[in-house]
């Protein structure tokens, strides 16, 4: 499939960790409910909304599934950034009267996550951010140690953003569990793309976002546990809507897509994963066999099927970019990427700030093909070759 | 449904066919706004296209316009994000607003909805700390136009800013930012027929406002998440379709005040709640006394007329509404419906809402000569 949206030139569109193309059977789910079935899920009145009701509700199910919850354990939002404020925020903030101040989460969390907990810091919280490994991942121990009797919650991500690692959830959340602290995980990036399971893992706390996962953006659902039950504070008031969780009409095409995109994500993620595998071994090691001084951002094995973030020794990374235009590609997390500076991600792995200046994060997804993995190799390597024989100032023609 | 006649635009109103199309477009197309290659360049074109089009419908700078997830994302915003602790509302604001302030000093209405002035000077002149006045441009459940212009003259000179929820009013009535003089003014796509999921919280020029919502800095670090390009690019179209046909929105009142002349005349008792002071030209309150709201709309849902019992938000039964208790008419507040047209209504919809009330009443004994 051809991505659409730069005109007709031959781009390859290789930054699905900033968004996902809406599957076209996503689209055709949700067009309905943009023209005949147009009725505001929250009239009781009459058949429009309770269609658009019923709709809401399958979606409801559909996105309760893929992380093996119920369905009136989820809250939908306007997507994970929302999701991710509403659980920090929302826990700490309700735990507050009961005598908790403390939160705890990674220095590779996203900036959502991390802004969070900078607003709790301002409300008088103390705020623990853990270290995290060389490779990306963070040690359950670690986790452990931070706890104390005033801890409200842990925010650990499920994959990251730019390095793809897939942190040990499980075991974070038994850690978790036993000291009786609440778990958040932003799983924006994991959902769809891995397996997981909110019992099996012990999350009390999960948010997940619609466009990262072949659903419209705009939408995204937080997952908050029923038995023992999880308390939080909403961010918005008003209708009452999602008991009470959060105010606001539901966008109800929104809904059937986001549904429509779990559904078809729980169904193909063995295989999708599989082979997307098998495009990114190829991707590394066609880089890899065409170039020298090549070295891998994060833990190899565990990370999503789709990421990969790689340094290219003596290269700046919006040099390459320049260069290699007919890619679309990425330095990092799409929110901080009009940014010069370094990856705080990286500079958190320990990666030296040059090698970090040159870190080019590829995200393959669904309608990826190995015919456009090729052609990558080879625009990259013509890339990396010219700039490292012209020097630097390449990037100004 | 295609057979039934569709009389809750206040709850929502159908996608324009222009904003379907314009959503329908960013579907297809792949873009992250936030992204520096290609494709995140071009959806940021849209986001910025779709900007102007919904400053425009509010007669006011692109660059003040901060898209939100909806109008209750807005108010709620609004009344978080100026810091000022005092703030005042009107007894008949949406629940989104007396929610999202649930401490704030309640303004008084009359017998018409509308907030009186006086009781905002005198709240305003006997407490000089810092306030947040907010006060709707038009009731959702009555139509009523509020002086905002008058009110926030008053609140400015006290020093006070002032928010303005003009949800239902956009689209509806002309809308123009600066002559309200307001500094905050929220937004919703849906209810101007574009797609459910967007809204905006204008914000004057200068106006430092704390974020509800943090992370990447979307929005000129006032309001964090990707942005919802299809949602936004289609409130962009619904925003600009209404405003070139504002006029015919205006004719909407024609057809509304006749439905009304025609049901008092079958039951002089009936009542048109508010109709002595200006209204929104699509809005009815019609009060039926002796006469349920629920009985009404489940008579009417029968006979395939879509109205509803006040405002859609999901208490999930009917309660009678503060509105009409505001207003001093508690006493018939379960009795009221609300009837709301929209750019999709036609006059066969007048006609066969008028012959299912008839027949409502009629069974329900409430004509003099049913016998």
């Amino acid at each position: 499939m051809v991505v659409s949206g730069n005109r007709s030139e031959n781009v390859i569109y290789l930054d699905y960790q900033a968004t996902t193309p809406t599957d076209p059977r996503v689209v055709a789910a949700m067009t309905p409910y943009f023209s005949e079935r147009f009725g505001n899920p929250h009239s009781r009145t009459h058949p429009y909304g309770w269609d658009a009701e019923d709709a809401v509700e399958r979606a409801r199910a559909q996105v309760a599934a893929i992380i093996g919850a119920e369905p009136r354990e989820i809250v939908f939002t306007s997507g994970a950034t929302e999701s991710n404020n509403l659980a920090i925020k929302g826990a700490a903030r309700f735990h507050r009267a009961r005598g908790k101040d403390h939160v705890v989460t990674a220095a590779t969390e996203h900036k959502c996550v991390l802004e969070s907990c900078r607003d709790l810091e301002a409300e008088g919280f103390r705020v623990t951010v853990l270290p995290v490994r060389p490779d990306g991942l963070i040690d359950t121990e670690t986790v452990a140690a931070a706890l104390d009797d005033a801890t409200v919650l842990v925010s650990i991500m499920a994959a990251n953003n730019e390095i793809g690692v897939l942190q040990p959830l499980a075991e974070i959340g038994q850690a978790c569990r036993e000291r009786g602290v609440l778990f958040h995980t932003d799983a924006a990036q994991a959902v769809g793309k891995i397996a997981l399971d909110v019992e099996a893992m012990k999350i009390d706390l999960l948010s997940i976002s619609s466009h990262k996962l072949y659903g419209p953006m705009g939408m995204g659902a937080l997952y908050v546990r029923r038995k023992p039950r999880t308390r939080l504070t909403p961010l918005f008031s008003g209708g009452g809507q999602e008991r009470g969780l959060r105010s606001g009409t539901l966008p109800t095409p929104l809904c059937v897509g986001f549904g429509m995109a779990c559904e078809i994500a729980a169904a193909d993620m063995a295989a999708e994963g599989q082979h997307l595998r098998a495009l990114r071994q190829r991707l590394y090691k066609g880089l890899l066999a065409r170039i020298d001084g090549v070295t891998l951002n994060g833990d190899p094995e565990q990370r999503l099927p789709g990421n990969l973030n790689l340094n290219f020794a003596g290269i700046a990374a919006e040099d390459l970019m320049t260069e290699a235009k007919s890619v679309a590609l990425s330095t990092g997390s799409a929110c901080t990427s009009a940014s010069l500076e370094p990856s705080y991600v990286l500079r958190a792995l320990g990666v030296p700030d040059d090698l970090a200046h040159g870190s080019i994060r590829f995200g393959l997804g669904r309608f990826t093909t190995e015919a456009e993995i090729d052609t990558v190799i080879d625009r990259v390597a013509a890339a990396v070759e010219k700039l490292r024989r012209g020097g630097s100032g390449v990037a100004a023609e | 449904m295609s057979a039934s006649v569709y009389m809750d635009y206040n709850a929502t109103a159908p996608v324009r066919p222009a904003a379907a199309r314009a959503v329908a477009d960013a579907l297809v197309l792949t873009g992250n706004a936030s992204s520096v290659h290609g494709f995140g360049r071009a959806a940021r074109r849209a986001i910025e296209d779709a900007r102007e089009q919904v400053a425009a419908l509010a007669a006011t700078a692109p660059e003040n316009i901060v898209f939100t997830s909806g109008g209750t994302e807005a108010n709620n915003l609004a009344l978080a994000g100026t810091g000022r602790r005092r703030i005042l509302v009107s007894a008949v604001e949406h629940d989104s607003v007396l929610a999202a302030a649930p401490e704030a000093e309640i303004l008084p209405v009359d017998e018409l909805g509308l907030v009186r002035l006086d009781a905002l000077a005198d709240a305003l002149a006997v407490d000089g700390a810092p306030a947040l006045v907010s006060i709707m441009l038009a009731n959702n459940e009555t139509g009523v136009i509020q002086p905002v212009a008058e009110a926030a003259a008053i609140a400015r000179r006290a020093g006070a800013l002032v928010h303005c929820d003009a949800v239902q009013a956009a689209g509806k009535i002309a809308l123009d930012f600066d002559a309200l003089g307001v500094d905050l003014l929220s937004l919703s796509a849906h209810k101007t027929g574009g797609p459910q999921g967007a809204g905006a919280l204008v914000v004057a020029a200068g106006l430092d406002l704390a974020p509800s919502l943090r992370g990447g800095g979307q929005e000129r670090r006032r309001r964090a998440g990707t942005e919802n390009l299809p949602g936004i690019v289609g409130f962009g179209a619904a925003a600009d379709t209404a405003r070139t046909e504002l006029d015919a929105a205006a004719r909407l009142a024609d057809w509304r005040d006749e439905m009304e002349r025609r049901v008092g005349r079958i039951l002089p008792a009936v009542e048109a709640v508010a109709a002595a002071t200006p209204r929104l030209p699509n809005t009815s309150c019609l009060l039926t006394p002796g006469l349920s709201a629920e009985t009404q709309v489940m008579a009417l849902d029968l006979a395939g007329i879509a109205v509803s019992a006040g405002s859609a938000c999901s208490s999930g039964k009917v309660t009678p509404s503060h509105v009409l208790h505001a207003m001093g008419r508690g006493e018939v507040a379960a009795d009221a419906i609300r009837i709301s047209l929209g750019w999709c209504s036609s006059r066969t919809d007048i006609d066969r809402f008028v012959a299912a009330w008839q027949d409502m009443v009629t069974r329900a004994g409430l004509l003099p000569s049913a016998a």
